[in-house]
């Protein structure tokens, strides 16, 4: 018994009421005519599309730089080498990882400026993340419609310059993944094989970067920055090298989302995407300052799964659209649980 | 020498405001609009804005940052107003209902606000931030299905056509510009709305009475270092929840005189952009996260309005688009928020390191006097 209350205070109250609400979700569905095979298709196609943004957030909150929530500047880079790729009109794979290619360099590039910025303001990344990522993010609604596109299908039709709010990928890398060795168990039941392959070679990649000399230095500068520094680990790089891989994740998750998704949304859509990844890991289990990847795992799966099931089945029961103001509650207040617990030192 | 580095140090303590009169200067003349237009607009947008930008000022003395929690306020001046339309009392006396019905919304959301933030010490902002999200869920739960279904509503011309919750925009002739056109006095071609003008010098002075109090100088203590405070035998958890009280309070009001003016209010939208808006606008005025005086305020709504007036009209006529006007005002004031939190924490961080190194020898002071002159 004093296990058990010691098990639900490590994990958080909070986790457990959401996990039993979505076991609860997937008992109900039936009873309101919700198909469980293909809610559980849903719930596994939005983890292979959002897993990668929770990832991105591990190195990090491990490097002591807290939850970030900048991770706009990462998708904007992906945006960037996306929408390159449709201009240079790569299709299929060619399209996929021709994407991934064009959208590194920026990806590193905006990492390594967003990283010296985040060294400048140790204890005050999280706000500053936030609205470096917002106006990176208006930034690039300027560019998108003042850079030179040209390709017809993602070009203005009337005014023949400025890109699209959404456009398509439907011919050039639409769902290449997700076919990619894909079952199809009955008729709505798609396992997204190609798709859960990538991300967990991504995860397995960053495992074993984590596990190497550089990645357990970043580990400890999160710890605790001045043994770190004592020890002959230069902080700022630490600190920075984490950032870019945040933001390279982030490049590389928006490729596979829009892949899986079938649409580019440019202009103002990544504004909120980061709060969801943000809101995933926390539930998986993570705090301020530590993450890994059984909470990557369990927080992208639990929250889709709310995502997923709280619209078909509370509508169908109740025959109204409230799911959007439990997604609202639900992600906002867990974020908030996350921010107040008192920051534990490393054991 | 010390001519150049007191010179580079009134740069760096007063970027935001140089950078942004820069770009105001530019953008201006290229938006092709009237001197009188822009100066009746300023006049507009002070007495609509300056009442929500003043409900600032108070957590920043208390040390708690910039009070992105505001829009707890803003939304309880809604439900406020929600009420008069429902209860039918328009003018002057439908505003004062709306804000005697905010007022006890208000302090509750100051209340449950300031106890999370004094759970969250050290990172208020973006705690404040996030808990304006959560409470907008609440806010929509409450508005969009409970009023109607579980709070009576008596006027079913404010509720949605399946027999509960607001409708998305509420038209708000009853009140509109009650406040403004009470006392409006016609000078050379311009509209003052004195009342609205009152209204707020009344909060200045509040302000400035307020800060000589016993409870503002335990504020002022307590956003000097929490510490030292408690030892003095400052109630330092309590003072902090005052303050965010009162900020809460005053937003509440703020929104209500922001909305009589607009003249209707998107029932689930107007509160979301409040406190970026807010924000902005302290911070263009010249103030930091720990440091906002009245004239901030003033300064910083009129700067960063001529802006968003010229802004959509100058990129129409620069680049052929309004739509790149109105991104570039988002990117602005976004990025005006970011770069002046960024000043703050870098100049922080500086000042932490020169007293450190101050303590050491002569060695280090002269190796660190180099680095300084090498920025």
């Amino acid at each position: 018994m004093l296990k058990i209350k010691q098990f639900a205070t490590n994990f958080g109250w909070p986790r457990i009421i959401i996990f039993f609400f979505l076991i609860m979700l997937f008992v109900a569905a039936p009873f309101v005519g919700v198909r469980i095979d293909a809610s559980l298709g849903d719930v596994l196609n939005r983890f292979g599309q959002n897993g990668l943004f929770v990832l991105a957030l591990v190195p990090m909150i491990q490097s002591g730089c807290g939850l970030n929530f900048g991770l706009s500047i990462g998708i904007v880079a992906g945006l960037i080498g996306s929408t390159l790729s449709v201009q240079l009109g790569l299709l299929g794979f060619a399209g996929f990882f021709g994407a991934v290619a064009l959208a590194l360099p920026f990806a590193v590039l905006f990492g390594w400026v967003y990283g010296k910025l985040l060294n400048k303001v140790k204890g005050e990344e999280m706000t500053i993340a936030m609205y470096v990522g917002f106006a990176g993010v208006m930034f690039m609604c300027i560019m998108w419609l003042a850079l030179p596109y040209t390709a017809p299908t993602m070009v203005w039709g009337y005014a023949g310059k400025g890109l699209r709010t959404t456009i398509s990928v439907e011919g050039f890398y639409r769902q290449v993944l997700n076919e990619f060795l894909s079952i199809r168990i009955g008729s709505t039941f798609v396992f997204p094989t190609g798709m859960l392959l990538f991300d967990g070679l991504c995860a397995y990649l960053l495992w074993l970067f984590m596990r190497t000399k550089s990645g357990t230095a970043m580990t400890a500068v999160g710890s605790n920055p001045d043994y770190a520094r004592a020890s002959g680990i230069s902080v700022d790089k630490m600190r920075t090298t984490s950032v870019i891989i945040s933001t390279v994740l982030g490049a590389v998750g928006i490729v596979v989302f829009q892949q899986s998704y079938g649409f580019i949304q440019l202009y103002t859509a990544p504004l909120a995407m980061p709060f969801a990844a943000v809101a995933a890991i926390l539930i998986g289990g993570a705090s301020v300052n530590k993450a890994s990847m059984v909470n990557v795992l369990v927080g992208a799966f639990l929250f889709q799964g709310l995502l997923t099931m709280t619209p078909s089945v509370i509508n169908s029961a109740l025959h109204t659209d409230i799911s959007e103001v439990v997604r609202l509650i639900v992600s906002n207040g867990i974020i908030i649980y996350a921010l107040t617990r008192k920051t534990k030192v490393a054991k | 020498m010390s001519g150049k580095k007191s010179f580079g140090r009134f740069f760096t303590e007063n970027a935001v405001v140089i950078i942004f009169l820069l770009i105001t200067f530019a953008a201006v003349p290229s938006s092709g609009l009237s001197i009188q237009y822009i100066v009746q607009e300023m006049i507009t947008r002070l007495g609509r804005n300056t009442f929500l930008v003043l409900a600032l000022i108070l957590p920043i003395f208390a040390g708690m940052g910039l009070n992105f929690g505001m829009t707890l306020g803003a939304m309880s001046g809604q439900i406020g107003l929600i009420m008069a339309i429902n209860w039918n009392v328009g003018g002057v006396e439908g505003l004062i209902f709306a804000a005697l019905l905010g007022t006890p919304v208000s302090i509750l959301m100051g209340y449950v606000c300031g106890s999370v933030l004094n759970k969250a010490k050290g990172r208020e902002m973006v705690t404040g931030y996030m808990l304006a999200f959560f409470i907008n869920g609440i806010y929509q739960l409450v508005v969009l299905y409970m009023m109607g279904a579980i709070f009576p509503i008596r006027s079913h011309a404010i509720l949605l056509s399946r027999g509960y919750g607001i409708r998305n925009t509420l038209n708000l002739d009853m009140v509109r510009q009650s406040l403004d056109d009470l006392l409006m006095l016609k000078l050379g071609g311009y509209a003052i709305p004195i009342a609205t003008f009152l209204v707020i010098a009344l909060l200045c002075a509040f302000v400035i009475w307020f800060k000589k109090t016993k409870l503002g100088q335990d504020m002022r203590a307590v956003g000097h270092d929490m510490a030292v405070a408690e030892a003095a035998g400052v109630p330092v958890d309590r003072t902090r929840i005052i303050a965010i009280i009162i900020s809460t309070v005053l937003a509440c009001y703020g929104q209500i005189i922001f909305l009589q003016n607009m003249g209707n209010l998107a029932t689930y939208n107007a509160h979301d952009q409040t406190s970026f808006f807010a924000v902005a606008a302290i911070l263009v005025g010249g103030a930091s996260v720990k440091k906002a005086t009245i004239p901030n305020v003033f300064v910083g709504v009129i700067l960063l309005h001529i802006l968003f007036v010229v802004t959509p009209r100058a990129g129409q006529n620069l680049f052929g688009s309004a739509m790149i006007g109105e991104y570039f005002r988002q990117f602005i004031g976004y990025g005006v928020i970011a770069l002046s939190l960024v000043l703050y924490a870098w100049r922080a961080r500086r000042d932490v390191l020169r007293s450190r190194e101050g303590l050491r020898g002569g060695a280090d002071r002269a190796a660190v006097a180099s680095e300084g002159a090498a920025e």
